[in-house]
């Protein structure tokens, strides 16, 4: 379990990572906080001539909150970001996602972008960024561009970054008002990558009647998958709302597929009975804050 | 003053060291040494055409590459079969290096000796190895089949069958007004030491001596088998067992293919070579344990008493059988419990599988002995519609009846006879400890929440401190200091507290003037090792007795200078004096000057041991004819056979009934090791013990798909629980103490695991209301035994007792 020989670099500015990762290509891999590359490269899984650790990199551990969400930077840790107040206020839904990814000691190093471009089906921040219909900004030598997350996870471990390309930030948009979220998975151990998990937003009108419920699920697609599931519930109030037809829309839509942990029918299963919980713990959410921030009826967008 | 120390509950003496970072694991030593990198074998069954090493010889560090080829002699010779047994048909043993055919994935096949590991690992990639694959077999139902077999020579896969009978079995089954056949299945897990194993030789040409550190739990095991391997004299290697990060009996085969492949390389490259295990390794070259299929079938009367039990086991040993039959020999016979079982018979197959090999891992076959009594007894239960508790007491061995012989050999060779233990005791300890009568309406309770909660008990007894024997020696410095040695090797377990706790009152001197030394071939050759929960018995007793001796001679000599009736003398807080006459005495230290006559004065101190140094008895040599020179005492301690410890666990689990998790919300354990010498580390020991027990019975397994690769060789998917699945431990003890050793002890190592899978399976069970005959248990497979209940696939538990209620359809709310 020792990786390879590799050349390090360790540029310190953003225009210095570029043209180092522009000259290595395909043969470099950027190192952010290691929690999954290392492990890979240890096991030989992985085996990158050039390492381009952005960690001296100035610049990029911003946290920036503004009316149209959070923006963070590459080298935000996902412990610094589960612990910055003002991210929660504005997108619950990372705080409540940040919790259940892997160990404290993971998060203090592991970064929440880092995450999202590791692309794991199974981890929790990609799934977040896919619900809330956040984005990617990517540089690379051919410029900037901004890419939305249903064009960015292209496959397990796999995204639309060019080698080239660094992500530098990504942006979590603040949900409509009158929205909750929730977060909640089963995971063999406390920490592991969940069998199943779903993320979800229940959005309430000033009747506190559901006008927009959407799920986002890790581990039982290859890609974080999102599923409207409005039509189910639309119209009622959270206790009135049928959301086990919600829990049915889901299985229905969704393909699992068995490994070592989980036959592909229980992770189907797991998917709707976690729909059912998600969206009922999202709608409650919703309503402690119409409780707590009541909004006049048919008042417009607070962003 | 010394207080009593023996039963005190000290904190570990080795800790401060260990958790301060001053603790020299393996991998601490060597810092110059050439690294090793084994080339494995990818493959679970072939036969090697070629190697060629030719793209690794330009590699920058490489040092050297061997194959078989290479290797002479013993050398070129199987590993040895540790544990003969006359039930073994054919003994298969790995060579150090794959001769021809591989038999399982991991196995090694060349070694690399380089610079440093990276550089070796990077050779390893380089060796070009061509096989012609072979027919994997996987699992206990393929090797029965025999569709192929696993070793040349052999017409099926079968290495030993052994049957045991104590009267006639399946005539008192065919008798009794009730009979109950069960199929039982436990699978693979392993003892996955925090450190893995490993292995540091030195080579000395001048004094053609081999100085070698390794990881295991036993040095002279090592030793021994190391100088065979190489045409040593024994008195040419010296085996030394640094610290130890855990061993769990996976330490304990040896020699392991890379402890005799290190040594051999260090002397023909006459320089120091080190191994240091990886993870990976670890899971596909190390050993396994556990899996086995049972047949019980049984008989037994209105009350569940047992009349007669006929139990046939299918133990997969993997490829190779270097420790013989340990494993399944243990089930067989520990199968019995704390039980009467009437006429009993029981045979297994031991049966050769292109998977790691099983050796003994914690518990060593009890853990599947135990499912397959415990199992039967909760089935027997719901046959009479009777409580689990009760069909267990009429079964029990009663007090009066000790000692009980089983009238079967255990895995020591001698007979299985119980030397004491009150069972009846235990079992009341445990249902008060639990709240066994008050559980029914804690269901209830539950049940209105819609919660699903079930509550299951196992009982077990463990032969523990086998023979032959251990050794202990204690000296006294002339500094007053206390030195104590035993053979045996620590893994952790807090042998050098509770030695020094023995030491201290056995001698009279305070515990922090006692340093103990383990596992090093240089303080005490002869030894035998630590397994079967014999660290305490064995070597407890023997530097118990080897301190008595001392205590014996101190008491002489310094008679002799008091002109004191030796039993007239006491010890107290390291003075010799006549006793309630605290100013008159002396110190041991200056009992160890008078001990060791002398010609030449080194210090102050040494003048008193010359020959012009005091009055002598000149009608006596300075050192009489049955004495030595030296205050030191050496004794060995060897048991006439085992002695059995006991315990009995309950646990209350609550079952999610839409996700089909499992969570304990509460784990009981009465617990009887004998007289405790530290309740402390029994107590640790135990929270251990319960820790693997439940993760072999929820979380680990070792998953090989039909190709016999094992998909969850790392721990992202081998599931070894974190402190936060494991549950707190309500522990009870009883002491019984055992009329075999000087102390009055049995073993605890091991016992925290036994009952594991047995007692979360019944706990499982009772929540959900139908048989759980396989362990382990996950979330995914409760959900389908589920859906298989439901449609009518699986019968209830029990006829009379109202169904639990049926699992709640997904999404449905709460
Ligand atoms: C034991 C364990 C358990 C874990 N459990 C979970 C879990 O439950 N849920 C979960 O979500 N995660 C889990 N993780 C993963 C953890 O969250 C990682 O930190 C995260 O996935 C990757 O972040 P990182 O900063 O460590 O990235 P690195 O390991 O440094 O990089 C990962 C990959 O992303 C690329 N990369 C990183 N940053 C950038 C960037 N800015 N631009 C372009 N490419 C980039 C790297 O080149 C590499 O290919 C676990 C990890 C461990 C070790």
């Amino acid at each position: 379990m020792k990786p390879p020989a590799f050349r390090y670099h360790a540029p310190a500015s953003l225009a210095e990572t570029l043209a180092t990762l522009a000259e290595v290509g395909a043969r470099g891999k950027v190192l952010a906080g290691g929690q999954s590359l290392v492990p890979l490269m240890n096991m030989r899984l992985a085996a990158p001539e050039h390492i381009v650790d952005i960690n001296g990199v100035a610049g990029l551990d911003d946290v920036t909150v503004d009316a149209g969400g959070v923006r963070i930077g590459a080298l935000v840790r996902h412990a610094r970001l589960e612990a910055d107040a003002e991210a929660a206020a504005a997108v619950p839904l990372l705080r409540q996602g940040l919790r259940l990814v892997a160990h404290p000691v993971i998060r203090n190093r592991g970064t929440t972008v880092g995450s999202i471009a590791h692309a794991d089906p199974s981890a929790e921040m990609p799934a977040a960024l896919a619900l809330l219909g956040g984005s990617v900004e990517a540089a690379g030598a051919a410029g900037r561009r901004t890419v939305p997350a249903a064009e960015f996870f292209t496959g397990p471990m796999e995204s639309c970054l060019r080698p080239d390309e660094l992500a530098v930030s990504a942006h979590f948009p603040r949900p409509e008002p009158g929205t909750g979220s929730a977060f909640t998975e089963v995971a063999r151990r406390h920490g592991d990558y969940a069998l199943c998990g779903v993320a979800a937003l229940v959005t309430l009108d000033a009747d506190l009647r559901i006008t927009a419920a959407r799920a986002g699920y890790l581990s039982v697609s290859p890609t974080p998958a999102v599923l409207d599931l409005t039509d189910a519930v639309a119209g009622r109030t959270p206790d009135t709302a049928d959301l086990a037809a919600a829990g049915r829309l889901a299985v229905g839509r969704l393909e699992p597929e068995d490994d070592i942990h989980a036959t592909a029918e229980y992770r189907a299963h797991l998917a709707g009975v976690l729909t059912v919980r998600a969206l009922r713990a999202a709608a409650e959410d919703a309503l402690a804050r119409a409780t707590r921030d009541p909004r006049p009826a048919g008042s417009g967008s607070g962003r | 003053m010394t207080g009593k120390m023996f039963g005190a509950p000290i904190p570990r003496t080795e800790d401060e060291r260990l958790v301060a970072g001053r603790g020299r694991y393996l991998d601490d030593l060597g810092a110059g040494a050439y690294a090793a990198a084994f080339v494995r074998s990818p493959h679970a069954h072939a036969r090697i055409l070629d190697i060629d090493v030719g793209d690794a010889l330009d590699v920058d560090g490489l040092v050297a590459v061997y194959t078989h080829d290479d290797l002479r002699g013993p050398m070129a010779e199987p590993l040895p079969l540790l544990i003969p047994h006359p039930a073994i048909r054919d003994g298969r043993t790995p060579h150090a290096l794959a001769a021809e055919y591989v038999h399982h994935v991991g196995e090694p096949v060349a070694m690399v000796v380089a610079r440093d590991r990276y550089v070796a690992e990077d050779i390893v990639e380089r060796v070009r190895v061509d096989y012609e694959v072979l027919p994997a077999v996987v699992g206990v139902a393929a090797a029965r089949r025999a569709d192929h077999v696993v070793h040349p020579g052999m017409s099926d896969n079968v290495a030993a069958r052994l049957l045991q009978e104590v009267g006639d079995a399946p005539a008192a089954i065919a008798a009794a007004p009730h009979t109950l056949e069960l199929d039982l299945e436990i699978e693979r897990s392993a003892s996955t030491p925090m450190e893995g194993r490993g292995v540091y030789a030195r080579w000395d040409a001048a004094d053609a001596m081999l100085r070698m550190y390794s990881s295991t739990q036993t040095a002279s095991g090592v030793r021994a088998a190391v100088a065979a391997k190489l045409e040593l004299q024994l008195g040419q290697v010296e085996v030394v067992v640094p610290d130890v990060g855990g061993g769990f009996g996976v330490k304990i085969v040896h020699p392991w293919p890379e402890e005799v492949m290190v040594p051999w390389a260090a002397r023909l490259l006459g320089h120091d070579v080190k191994w240091t295990e990886d993870r990976r390794e670890h899971f596909v070259a190390a050993a396994h344990e556990r899996e086995q299929l049972q047949r019980v079938r049984v008989g037994f009367d209105d009350e569940g008493r047992l009349l007669g039990l006929d139990v046939r086991i299918w133990h997969d040993n993997g490829a190779y059988l270097p420790y013989g039959v340990i494993v399944p020999l243990v089930t067989s016979t520990q199968l019995l419990g704390p039980y009467r079982p009437g006429a009993y018979r029981v045979e297994f197959d031991s049966l050769y599988t292109t998977t790691v090999i099983v050796t003994p891992y914690r518990g060593a076959g009890r853990p599947q002995g135990v499912f397959a009594m415990e199992r039967t007894m909760d089935a027997i239960a719901a046959r009479l519609g009777l409580d689990r508790a009760r069909v267990r007491s009429v079964n029990l061995i009663q007090p009066d009846e000790m000692p009980y012989d089983q009238g079967l050999v255990f895995q020591d060779g001698r007979p299985l006879i119980y030397d004491s233990g009150d069972y009846p005791a235990a079992l009341a300890a445990l249902l008060d400890l639990v709240g066994w009568d008050d559980f029914p309406a804690q269901r209830e309770r539950a049940r209105a929440e819609g919660r699903r909660i079930g509550i299951g008990l196992a009982c077990y007894v463990e032969g523990t401190g086998p023979g032959p024997y251990e050794g202990g020696h204690v000296q006294v410095e002339t500094s007053g200091r206390v030195r104590v040695a035993t053979g045996l090797t620590s893994q952790g377990q807090g042998h050098q507290t509770i030695l020094a706790q023995i030491v201290a009152d056995e001698l009279g001197v305070p515990i922090s003037d006692i340093s103990v030394t383990t596992g090093d071939t240089r303080r005490m050759p002869y030894s035998v090792g630590t397994y079967a929960s014999r660290g305490a018995v064995m070597s407890g007793s023997a530097v118990a007795l080897a301190a008595r001796r001392l205590r014996d001679k101190a008491l002489r000599i310094a008679g002799d200078a008091l002109e004191a009736d030796p039993d007239d003398l006491e010890i107290v807080g390291g003075r010799v004096r006549v006793k309630g006459s605290p100013a008159s005495g002396m110190d041991l230290g200056t009992v160890a000057v008078l001990a060791n006559p002398l010609r030449y004065a080194f210090d102050e101190a040494s003048r008193a041991a010359t020959q012009f140094g005091g009055p002598a008895d000149f009608d006596r040599p300075p050192v009489a004819p049955d004495d030595a020179p030296g205050l030191e005492g050496t004794d060995f301690y060897s048991p006439l056979r085992c002695t059995f410890a006991s315990g009995m666990h309950a646990a209350i689990v609550e079952t999610d009934p839409e996700t089909a998790e499992i969570r304990i919300l509460r784990y009981c354990v009465v617990h009887d090791c004998g007289r405790l010498v530290n309740p402390l580390i029994v107590e640790g020991q135990i929270h251990g013990g319960v820790a693997q027990g439940v993760a072999g019975a929820l979380y680990e397994r070792m998953a090989y798909d039909s190709d016999g690769q094992l998909l969850n060789a790392s721990f992202m998917d081998f599931l070894m629980p974190y402190a936060s699945e494991v549950p707190a431990v309500e522990i009870d003890h009883l002491e019984t103490p055992s009329p075999l050793n000087p102390l009055g002890i049995k073993g605890a190592g091991e016992a925290g695991v036994i009952p594991g899978a047995a007692v979360l399976a019944a706990a499982v069970e009772d929540a959900e209301g139908f048989p759980i005959t396989r362990m382990p248990i996950s979330p995914s497979e409760l959900f389908h035994l589920r859906r298989r209940f439901a449609s009518g696939e699986i019968p209830p538990l029990r006829a009379r007792r109202p169904a639990a209620p049926a699992p709640r359809p997904s999404g449905q709310e709460s």
